[in-house]
């Protein structure tokens, strides 16, 4: 069923989020909030080095030390062969997981865990770490991904053939994978351009950023099951990945999500879970273990370092021809980083008949690359975007309009081989044109830049149940962890199906035993697919309610309509009943009133975003100053406008931060030198001005309301766009991130030098 | 028939080049079986799940039973992670 976008009372409005009062008073209980009686603390010993064979481990000092009640090595661990395991929406290669965890014959990065301890305080838990005598045979190490796909670069892993080539290499290398896709006929393509340009560019690794700390408290019982509290994006995937770590039925592992302070995609995997169930099952009593700061650097996913060419030849009335793309993306030290979906996006917001695009996936001696808010789209799209506006320039036309002429739209064939149904692309850049903020004046040193992002979203397993309660209260039970605003979401949709105010529905986020499996919180699919699950849950609830009024009023449940939260009959002189009447009748005509839905949601419409950026360079510094920003995107429908904006302003702010301040900087030896917020410098709100937001509405057909995810397309155009801003401030273009005051100096003095001469 | 793009990796490791076949399957599940036949070995991959399908433009990520109609599009694609 479809609603009316005209009749729609709650859907559209912004109430205030129902755990908005517990998030500002400080009552919300997160990750590291949780503690249990008897606990102990858990404590992880990290490598000092980027890759070393671990020749032994000597945990006998550690283990003698009063107070320490269990130390674990890899070797307590289940050896794993390589399997790709299903965690919510895409699968997992469970040995390099579990190596990732704890180390086992090699470290491969600075701060891999190599061993973990339980004691009775968190000083004896360190006084322990300091007592583990680790023996290491120091290996070279690379950490740049150009030079660790090198013939002489030192390998990771022996057993690692690149995959995807025409014949099985025979030499082991670091290159994991190699994949390649294209339309048409590139070089006929580039035959017929007046203008060809080829760039490179390259992106730093760069942190999520979440406040809150990985946390996690895991009491393993006698009779075998292990109860877990933890904050992540998603209980259900921690505890299939735990299960299968750790030898365990799904079953005997029940998971309490606690609330989340942030995930961007960091929190979609494990790390500390599976070792506090280890040590607890060890040491008999609950176990605590809390990430430092340091240690969220070191040995969290960070967003991977890539190498990026691009080549776009055009015509000179601005039609592009021809498109090829070559992206090196640095997995860190297990392969899997999300150098597909970048070939997949970064030309995707264009129509183009001959377009290829090939990705390597790399390791090298630096933490495991994670999941960050489209994974791999921004870096693609930096490369294809910076090297569009720099063709608009030189065709001297406006760079929107340039975009607009070879947007995409209905009937679009992506690289990746889909033809785009309804798409929003085009309205949006015309939005972002008729903008006040695109027309406005800029002053001396100042400059504008646009860029274009796209992102797929996914559907994915969602599962709801709506209680309804006697007293005309309804709550909902549903299985994602709330980042965004998503209780708000579901209670407004929920709400408008019933046809009560908002504030009669409650939201409650449920443990793995006590609602369905749910995909995760990710691939901004949460409103899309548990929102979808919620309106068809609330619509069972309506089924259910006309039966028991037309029952009530001897009726078919046909000859009743449900209108405003109120059951009508169509016929006869039976007085209308509403859903309070209804429920508090329910005992005596049927039992309670429950409604549920368990669906694998498909057809998350794909969503558009462009960005308009102005900035100031200072000519004696090289500092940039973000002085109006402007995000325009495709949202479908925005179930709660004020959380739709804040994904955009999110997102945007990310993405600056990216492009001017953000980096992980290894040092020649292999170590990260800036694991601590002084040191890596992101966004503070004294640093930007309000980001502004124009939310376009083209709905979704496939989604009830029509709705289309919305939290990850806002972080794929600031990174060009805020380049191509400086490059219209000074004439500069800068292709290597983040730009930051030092390197913008540098260009600004290599610029002047060369005007001199 | 369903018009089944089979490109890519699955193309170069299965075929040796990019192709469009006609495939008279009742559903995805039948598909991957039929699929099979044609190329031996091409049901494992799709065990594996490290691909999605795209049906008209939709992608979704397991989709055993999705009917297919007469010119449907399926293209397959590898997996997306969100974040």
């Amino acid at each position: 069923m479809t609603y009316d976008n005209e009749n729609l009372k709650v859907v559209g409005t912004r109430p205030v989020r129902p755990d908005g009062a517990d998030k500002v008073t400080g009552r919300a209980n997160f990750g590291a909030d949780f503690s249990m009686p008897q606990q102990l603390i858990g404590k992880v010993l990290r490598s000092p080095h980027p890759h070393a064979r671990i020749v032994s481990i000597d945990t006998s000092k550690a283990e003698a030390l009063p107070g320490v009640k269990a130390v674990m090595v890899g070797e307590d661990m289940i050896a794993m062969a390589h399997e790709m395991s299903q965690s919510g929406e895409s699968a997992i290669d469970v040995h390099d997981l579990s190596l990732n965890v704890l180390a086992r014959g090699k470290v491969l990065y600075d701060g891999h865990a190599v061993a973990a301890v339980a004691a009775t305080s968190a000083v004896i838990a360190d006084d322990a770490l300091d007592l583990i005598d680790v023996t290491y045979d120091v290996l070279p190490h690379v950490s740049d991904v150009d030079e660790a796909m090198k013939p002489d670069a030192p390998v990771l892993h022996e057993d690692m053939f690149t995959a995807g080539m025409d014949e099985k290499p025979a030499t082991a290398s670091n290159i994991a994978s190699r994949m390649e896709m294209a339309l048409g006929d590139v070089e006929e393509g580039f035959k017929k351009a007046d203008i060809v340009i080829e760039r490179s560019y390259k992106t730093k690794a760069v942190h999520q950023g979440y406040i809150e700390p990985h946390a996690v408290v895991a009491n393993f019982a006698e009779d075998g099951t292990a109860t877990v509290w933890c904050s992540s994006q998603g209980h259900f995937a921690i505890r299939d990945l735990c299960a299968k770590l750790l030898g365990m039925d799904s079953s005997a592992i029940r998971v309490t999500p606690a609330e989340i302070g942030g995930g961007f995609g960091g929190k979609t995997t494990v790390y500390l879970e599976p070792l506090a169930i280890a040590l607890s099952k060890k040491a008999g009593r609950p176990v605590k273990m809390t990430m430092t700061r340091a240690e969220v650097f070191r040995a969290t996913g960070p967003t991977p370092a890539t190498s990026l060419d691009v080549k776009i030849g055009v015509t000179n009335d601005g039609q592009i021809v021809a498109a090829e793309a070559d992206f090196r993306f640095n997995a860190g030290a297990f392969k899997g980083s999300p150098v597909g979906a970048a070939c997949m996006s970064a030309f995707t917001p264009y129509t183009l008949e001959n377009v290829k695009v090939v990705g390597y996936d790399v390791v090298t001696n630096a933490c495991k690359s994670g999941a960050y808010r489209a994974p791999g789209a921004p870096n693609g799209a930096f490369a294809v975007e910076s090297a569009l506006d720099e063709l608009a320039h030189m065709l001297n036309m406006d760079p929107l309009d340039f975009r607009h002429q070879n947007g995409a739209e209905a009937g679009t064939k992506a690289v990746y081989g889909a033809t785009f149904r309804e798409i929003g692309c085009k309205d949006v850049l015309v939005a972002a044109k008729n903008h006040p903020h695109y027309k406005s004046n800029l002053g001396p040193n100042q400059g504008r830049g646009v860029a274009s992002g796209f992102w797929f979203n996914i559907g994915g397993q969602s599962n709801a149940a709506v209680n309804v309660h006697e007293d005309g209260t309804v709550t909902v039970v549903e299985g994602n962890p709330d980042i965004g605003g998503t209780r708000a979401a579901m209670a407004m949709m929920a709400a408008e199906v019933l046809g009560i105010p908002f504030e009669k529905v409650q939201v409650v986020v449920a443990d793995t035993a006590s609602i369905g499996h749910t995909d995760v919180t990710g691939g901004s699919r949460v409103t899309f697919a548990t929102g979808m699950a919620v309106t068809q849950a609330a619509e069972d609830v309506v089924r259910q309610l006309k039966e028991r009024a037309a029952a009530t009023m001897e009726l078919d449940p046909e000859e009743v309509v449900w209108q405003d939260g109120v059951a009508h009959p169509t016929k006869g002189e039976a007085k209308p009943l509403s859903l309070a009447d209804i429920a508090g009748d329910a005992a005596r005509t049927g039992g309670i009133i429950v409604g549920r839905s368990s669906i694998n949601a498909k057809g998350a419409g794909p969503s558009f975003a462009t960005h308009i950026c102005d900035v100031e360079v200072d000519p004696e510094t090289g500092r940039i100053e973000i002085l109006r920003y402007t995000a325009v995107q495709d949202v479908g429908k925005a179930i709660h406008p004020s959380y739709v904006e804040g994904q955009m302003q999110g997102g945007a702010v990310q993405g600056i931060g990216w492009a001017l301040n953000e980096e992980y900087v290894y040092n020649e030896d292999g170590i990260l030198e800036n694991p601590g917020f002084l040191d890596y410098r992101m966004p503070v709100a004294s640093d930007l001005p309000m980001i502004d937001t124009v939310l376009v509405e083209v709905a979704n057909p496939s989604h009830p309301f029509g709705v289309r995810g919305v939290g990850e397309a806002p972080l794929v155009p600031p990174l060009a766009a805020v380049v191509n801003a400086i490059q219209d401030a000074t004439g500069i273009r800068m292709t290597e991130l983040p730009v930051s005051p030092v390197k913008m100096l540098e260009a600004l003095e290599a610029n002047q030098k060369q005007a001199a001469e | 028939m369903a018009r089944v793009l089979l490109a890519g990796e699955l193309a170069r490791r299965f075929i040796g080049k990019d192709i469009e076949v006609k495939v008279a399957a009742r559903n995805v599940r039948h598909l991957y079986s039929l699929l099979d036949e044609m190329y031996p070995g091409m049901g494992e991959v799709f065990g594996s799940r490290s691909l999605a399908v795209s049906i008209d433009g939709e992608i979704v990520a397991d989709a055993f039973l999705e009917p297919l109609q007469d010119d449907t599009e399926v293209v397959f694609l590898p997996a997306i992670r969100g974040g």
